[in-house]
C-alpha cells in the first residue's frame, strides 16, 4: 500500500515538471497560436525558427557566448584550483572564500554590481561585450573551481612526486600526470559553465550591448510582445533544446554504464 | 662494495616549528640494503623524502658520490622511489607507466621496449604491457611500481613502507623477492618500515629511529643482540627488562638473584638487564638459578609462550614444552644472553630560575612546566628567610634572584593520574616499556619536556595524564656557572 | 623549492580575477550605496529605503514568496528524494536524473510553457496572482531542491536505519529520529538553494504579469532609471540577507551547499 502511494507521488511530481514542456512540444508541431485550440499539423514554427535572421542570430550569439565564456572559465578555474590546492592553507582559504561569493550571491546582485563596476565605474562601453563576457565568467568560474578541486583532493598526492622522481620537471608533471587525473572534473566544470551561461538572465541583461540578445533576454521580451509567430517559434526552440538536453543526459548515462562495465 | 655512496651530515628538518629529524648522520655504502626502522612519526619517512628530493633539509647536507645533492630537485637525482601506495599513474597502462622515465630521457622506441620487457621479467610479470592499472591486484601493482623505478637504473632505490599495504603472506613473499632483486641488481636499497621483523629479515644495516633521532645503527644481529638502549631493546623483538645492580666484576643482581654476565660495568652501578624470552631456559625447580610458578602458557605454532611469576616479576619465556599452570619451575640464563644497559641518569632533571618570592618564608622557583616554593635551606644549607630576604647561616644576606636551579626526582617516586589537573605537570604518554613488575612511562608536556614515571597501571600512548610528584621527593641544587644561550 | 612554486603560481591569474571582478564590484556597490549623486558620503539612501512604504512592502512580500516557495519545494522534493534514495525507486538511482533534467533547460522557456498551461486552465492569470506566482517559482526551483536532499539521503547508511529498527523503533520513529535529523544538512543546503533565488528572481513574475513586486525587480527598476545609488542600497540589503543565510546554514551543515547548484 505504501509502495502504491510512493508511485503516485513520484508520478504526480513528474507530471507537474514535465506536462507543460510536453504539451508545448506537441503544440509546436501545429499551426495553433494558443494551446488548447486544436488545429492541423504544421512545421511552420520550425521553419520560422531557423529562417528568421533575428532568431538565428540570437541562437548563434547565445551559444557562441556560452562556449567562449565556458572556455575562459575552465582555464581560469582549473589553473586557480590547481594553484590553490598546492598553496598554503591560508592562501587557499582566502581564494575559496572569494570563490564562494558568486556562488551564494543572488544573480541580480552579481549582475548589478558588475554593471556598476564596468559601466559606471570603469566606463567600459557595453558594445565591447567586455562587461558581458567578464560578468558571465565571474559567475561560471567558481563552479569550474568547485568541480575541479574535489578531483585534486581525491588524487593520490604522490602521483605528482612520482612524476618528479621519474624525471619530470614541475610543468611536465602537471601536464603529464596531474591534469589527466582531473580531466573529468574539468569537463563537468566546462559543461556547468555552458549551462550557467545559457541559463543566465540577470548578468546578461545588466551588461549586454543593447542590440544583442541571448535566449533568456529574448524570450522575456518576446513574452511581453504581441508577435504570435515569434512566440510559437519559441515553442519550437523549447522542443529542440529539450530534445538536445535529453539526448545529452541519455548519452552520458550510456557512457557511464559502459565505463562501469569496463572496470 | 666498500665505497661510500651516500653521506648524511647533521641533517635536521623542521616543519612549522616542530623538529622532525635532528642530528641525522649516516653513511651508506654502494650496494647496501639499509633499513630505516622506527614507529610512526619517528622521522624515517621524512629522511627518505629528503633523500628523494621531495623535502629540503632545514640544515645539514647530503652527499652522494662526493657531491652535495641537498638542493637538487627530484628529477635531477640518481634516485628512484617505490611509493607507499605505489603512485602508479591510473591514466596510463603498465607499459606507459614503466616507460614514463625512459620517454623523458628520450630513449628510442626500441630501447624502451627492451628495457620495459627486462623490467617486467625482473618482477615476474611478463606480458603485462597492455594491462590497465586498475585491473591489477595489490601485489601486481607493487611489482609494477618496482619495475617503474628500477628501469631507470638509479644508483639508489628508495622504498617507502612499500610492503605495508600487502597482506601477510604476500608480504613474506615480497620480502624474499626484494632481497633477491637487490642481489641481482647490485644497487643500493634504502627501505623504510615500522615492521621490525621485516627489517631484521631483509637488511644489511638497520637504522633504528625514534622521536626524530637515530637510536642505533648496526647489522640485524647487533641490533637484536646488543640493543644500545631500552627503546631499541623494547622495539626490536620481545624482551624481559629488569632493573638491577652491578655486584662486581662480571656479576650482576636482578630478580633477587645473582647472575654471571659478560658485560662489565663499575660495582654498584644501576643497570637495566635485557633478556630475550628465548634465552631463558626452564629447568627443574631444583636446578634453576631462580624459581617461579607458571601462570600462563599459550601455544604459538612453533613454541609456547610461558609466563612465570618469580617474586613480584612476571617473566616471559619461549619454550618448546607445554607447562601446566601452577607448575613450579626453575630458570637459568647463560651469561652471554644477559645484556646490560646502564641506567639512564640523564632523565628527570629540569632547569629553573629563582624569581621573586610569593610567600614570606620561601623562595620561588619557576620551571618550564611548574613552579614551586621551597625553603632556602634546600639550596644553601643553613640559610633562612628573614623579611622576604635570604640570609645564610652567618647572617649575611644573599641575593638568589635569577639563580639557576636544577630539580630532579626518580621515576619510582612519581605517579600518574587520569585527573590531569591534580598532577604537578600534565602531558601525553609518549612511550612506555615494561620493566620488572611495572611500566616505565615517558610523559611529554606541551613544552616538550619529558617526565619518566614508574606506574603499575596501564595507560595507552597519547593518553593525557597528570604527573604527581610529592614535593618532598624532589631534590634541588644550584647550577653553577653562566646560563648557556639557547 | 622551484618545482613547488610553479604550481602555486598557477593560482595568481584567478586570484587577481577574483579580486578585480568579484570582490571589487561589491566594494564599488558599497561605495555607491553610501554616497549621494554628488559623490558625498550619505546615509540618505538607506533612510529612504526603510522609510518608503513601497520598498519595505516589497521586502516583506518577497520574503513571503520566498518562504512559501521554499516550504512547498521542500514538501514536494523531500518525499521524492526519499523515495528515490530509500523507497520504492532505490534500485533505480538514475531516476533522479529525470527530476534534475529540467535544470538544464533555459528557465525562461520553461516558464513560457507553464504560463501557457496555466492560462489554459485558469483562463485569465490575473485572478490568482499570488497562487500563480508560487506555482511558477516552485516550478522553476524544485529541481534545485532535489539534488542536495537526494545527496544527503543516499549518503545515509542503511545500517543506521536497520539499527534503529533493531532497537525497537517503528517506521515513523525511524523517520523522525534517524532519517530526518541526519538529512538536515541536505535540507539546509536545499533551502539556501531555493530561498534566495526565489526572493530575487523577478523575471518569472515579469513574464507572467509584466509587473513585479519583489526585491530583485527594485534593482531592475533603478537600473532602468540609471539610479545607481538606490540600486546599490537594495544590493547591500540583499547581501546582508545572503550573509545571514550563509551564516545560519554554515552553522547547520559542513557541506558548502554548492554541490547542488549544477545547472
Amino acid at each position: 500500500m505504501l509502495k502504491f502511494f510512493q508511485h503516485i507521488f513520484i508520478w504526480f511530481v513528474l507530471l507537474f515538471l514535465y506536462a507543460p514542456i510536453l504539451i508545448l512540444m506537441v503544440y509546436s508541431f501545429t499551426d495553433s497560436t494558443m494551446i488548447g485550440t486544436i488545429k492541423g499539423f504544421s512545421m511552420q514554427n520550425y521553419i520560422t525558427l531557423f529562417t528568421t535572421p533575428e532568431l538565428v542570430e540570437m541562437i548563434i550569439g547565445t551559444f557562441t557566448l556560452a562556449i567562449g565564456v565556458a572556455v575562459l572559465s575552465t582555464i581560469l578555474g582549473t589553473t586557480g584550483a590547481i594553484g590553490a590546492f598546492y598553496s598554503k592553507r591560508r592562501t587557499r582559504g582566502v581564494i575559496e572564500m572569494a570563490n564562494q561569493i558568486p556562488v551564494i550571491n543572488a544573480d541580480v546582485v552579481t549582475g548589478f554590481s558588475m554593471c556598476i563596476l564596468m559601466i559606471v565605474f570603469f566606463k567600459v562601453r557595453k558594445e565591447t561585450f567586455l562587461p558581458l563576457i567578464i560578468g558571465q565568467t565571474a559567475l561560471c568560474t567558481p563552479f569550474v573551481y568547485l568541480s575541479v578541486l574535489p578531483r585534486l583532493k581525491q588524487m593520490d598526492h604522490q602521483l605528482y612526486e612520482a612524476a618528479l622522481d621519474l624525471g619530470c620537471n614541475a610543468s611536465m608533471a602537471l601536464r603529464k600526470v596531474v591534469i589527466p587525473q582531473i580531466v573529468p572534473g574539468i569537463i563537468s566544470g566546462f559543461m556547468t559553465a555552458i549551462t550557467l551561461s545559457l541559463d543566465d538572465y540577470f548578468i546578461t541583461t545588466y551588461t549586454k550591448p543593447a542590440t544583442f540578445d541571448t535566449i533568456s533576454t529574448y524570450v522575456v521580451n518576446a513574452t511581453k510582445g504581441a508577435q504570435t509567430d515569434i512566440k510559437t517559434a519559441l515553442w519550437a526552440l523549447s522542443t529542440v533544446i529539450f530534445v538536445l538536453v535529453a539526448l545529452y543526459v541519455v548519452a552520458q548515462n550510456v557512457i557511464a554504464k559502459k565505463e562501469e562495465k569496463k572496470s | 662494495m666498500n665505497e661510500t655512496l651516500i653521506e648524511f651530515k647533521n641533517v635536521k628538518k623542521v616543519f612549522d616549528d616542530t623538529v622532525v629529524v635532528e642530528d641525522f648522520n649516516l653513511e651508506v655504502k654502494k650496494g647496501e640494503f639499509v633499513t630505516l626502522l622506527g614507529p610512526s612519526g619517528c622521522g624515517k619517512t621524512t629522511m627518505l623524502r629528503i633523500l628523494g628530493g621531495f623535502e629540503l633539509p632545514t640544515s645539514g647536507s647530503i652527499m652522494m658520490n662526493g657531491e652535495d645533492i641537498s638542493m637538487l630537485p627530484p628529477n635531477q637525482r640518481p634516485v628512484n622511489t617505490v611509493f607507499q601506495k605505489y603512485a602508479l599513474f591510473p591514466h596510463l597502462n603498465v607499459y606507459d607507466n614503466i616507460a614514463f622515465g625512459l620517454k623523458l630521457k628520450k630513449l628510442s622506441k626500441k630501447e624502451q621496449d627492451e628495457k620495459v620487457k627486462k623490467a617486467l621479467e625482473l618482477v615476474d610479470l611478463e606480458g603485462f604491457e597492455k594491462r590497465a592499472i586498475h585491473t591489477l591486484s595489490g601485489g601486481q601493482q607493487q611489482r609494477i611500481a618496482i619495475a617503474r623505478a628500477v628501469v631507470n637504473e638509479p644508483d639508489v632505490l628508495l622504498l617507502d613502507e612499500s610492503l605495508s599495504a600487502l597482506d601477510y603472506k604476500m608480504r613474506k613473499e615480497m620480502q624474499v623477492e626484494l632481497k633477491n632483486m637487490h642481489k641481482k641488481l647490485g644497487i643500493t636499497f634504502i627501505f623504510v618500515t615500522h615492521d621490525q621483523e621485516e627489517a631484521l629479515t631483509m637488511s644489511d644495516k638497520i637504522v633504528v629511529m625514534a622521536d626524530g633521532e637515530i637510536q642505533q645503527i648496526g647489522t640485524p644481529e647487533e641490533i637484536y643482540n646488543e640493543p644500545k638502549n631500552l627503546f631499541v631493546a623494547d622495539f626490536i623483538g620481545e624482551s624481559n627488562i629488569f632493573k638491577g645492580t652491578m655486584l662486581g666484576y662480571h656479576k650482576v643482581r636482578f630478580c633477587g638473584t645473582e647472575f654471571d654476565c659478560v658485560d662489565d660495568y663499575a660495582k654498584d652501578m644501576v643497570i637495566d638487564a635485557v633478556i630475550r624470552p628465548e634465552d631463558i631456559v626452564i629447568t627443574d625447580e631444583s636446578k634453576g638459578q631462580f624459581t617461579g610458578e607458571v601462570i600462563s602458557c599459550d601455544f604459538k605454532g612453533t613454541f609456547y609462550i610461558v609466563v612465570v611469576q618469580a617474586g613480584k616479576n612476571e617473566i616471559e619465556i619461549h619454550s618448546l614444552n607445554n607447562y601446566a599452570i601452577g607448575t613450579k619451575v626453575g630458570m637459568s640464563i647463560e651469561p652471554d644472553n644477559i645484556h646490560l644497559i646502564p641506567y639512564d641518569t640523564s632523565i628527570n632533571h629540569y632547569e629553573g630560575k629563582v624569581v621573586e618570592s610569593k610567600v614570606e618564608d620561601k623562595i620561588h622557583v619557576e620551571f618550564e612546566d611548574f613552579e614551586v616554593d621551597i625553603d632556602p635551606s634546600v639550596l644553601i644549607p643553613g640559610a633562612v628567610m628573614e623579611d622576604w630576604e635570604v640570609v645564610d647561616a652567618e647572617g649575611n644576606g644573599i641575593d638568589l634572584m635569577g639563580t639557576r636551579v636544577e630539580a630532579s626526582f626518580i621515576p619510582s617516586d612519581a605517579d600518574l593520574t587520569d585527573e590531569a589537573e591534580q598532577g604537578l605537570v600534565q602531558g601525553n604518554i609518549f612511550s612506555f616499556i615494561y620493566v620488572d613488575d611495572h611500566y616505565r612511562y615517558t610523559v611529554r608536556t606541551k613544552s616538550e619536556e619529558d617526565y619518566v614515571v614508574n606506574d603499575e597501571d596501564l595507560w595507552n600512548q597519547e593518553d593525557y595524564v597528570g604527573v604527581i610528584i610529592p614535593m618532598d621527593k624532589i631534590t634541588y641544587k644550584i647550577i653553577e656557572g653562566e646560563a648557556d644561550e639557547e | 623549492m622551484k618545482s613547488n612554486n610553479l604550481r602555486k603560481q598557477l593560482a595568481i591569474p584567478y586570484a587577481i580575477f577574483l579580486l578585480l571582478f568579484v570582490v571589487f564590484p561589491l566594494l564599488v556597490v558599497i561605495y555607491y550605496g553610501f554616497t549621494n549623486g554628488d559623490g558625498q558620503p550619505s546615509f540618505e539612501n538607506f533612510i529612504n529605503f526603510f522609510k518608503n512604504g513601497k520598498t519595505v512592502g516589497t521586502l516583506i512580500y518577497s520574503f513571503a514568496i520566498a518562504i512559501i516557495t521554499t516550504i512547498v519545494c521542500l514538501l514536494l522534493a523531500y518525499p521524492v528524494a526519499l523515495i528515490i534514495a530509500k523507497g520504492a525507486y532505490s534500485k533505480k538511482a538514475k531516476f533522479l536524473m529525470i527530476f534534475v533534467l529540467p535544470m538544464w533547460i533555459n528557465f525562461t522557456l520553461r516558464i513560457t510553457a507553464l504560463k501557457e498551461v496555466l492560462t489554459l486552465i485558469e483562463g485569465n492569470l490575473a485572478y490568482h496572482q499570488f497562487l500563480n506566482t508560487i506555482i511558477c517559482m516552485v516550478y522553476d526551483f524544485l529541481p534545485f531542491m532535489m539534488m542536495p536532499l537526494y545527496n544527503s539521503l543516499t549518503k545515509l547508511d542503511d545500517g543506521l536505519i536497520e539499527a534503529a529498527r533493531d532497537l525497537g523503533a517503528g517506521k515513523r520513529q525511524v523517520f523522525f529520529k534517524v532519517i530526518l535529523p541526519l538529512s538536515v544538512p541536505g535540507i539546509v543546503s536545499g533551502v539556501t538553494m531555493v530561498f534566495l533565488p526565489s526572493m530575487t528572481n523577478y523575471v518569472v513574475l515579469d513574464m507572467i504579469y509584466n509587473s513585479t513586486y519583489i526585491m530583485g525587480s527594485l534593482i531592475g527598476s533603478y537600473f532602468s532609471a540609471y539610479d545607481w545609488h538606490n540600486g546599490s542600497v537594495i544590493s547591500i540589503v540583499l547581501l546582508l540577507i545572503i550573509l545571514a543565510i550563509t551564516y545560519l546554514s554554515n552553522k547547520y551543515t559542513e557541506d558548502d551547499g554548492t554541490s547542488a547548484r549544477v545547472r
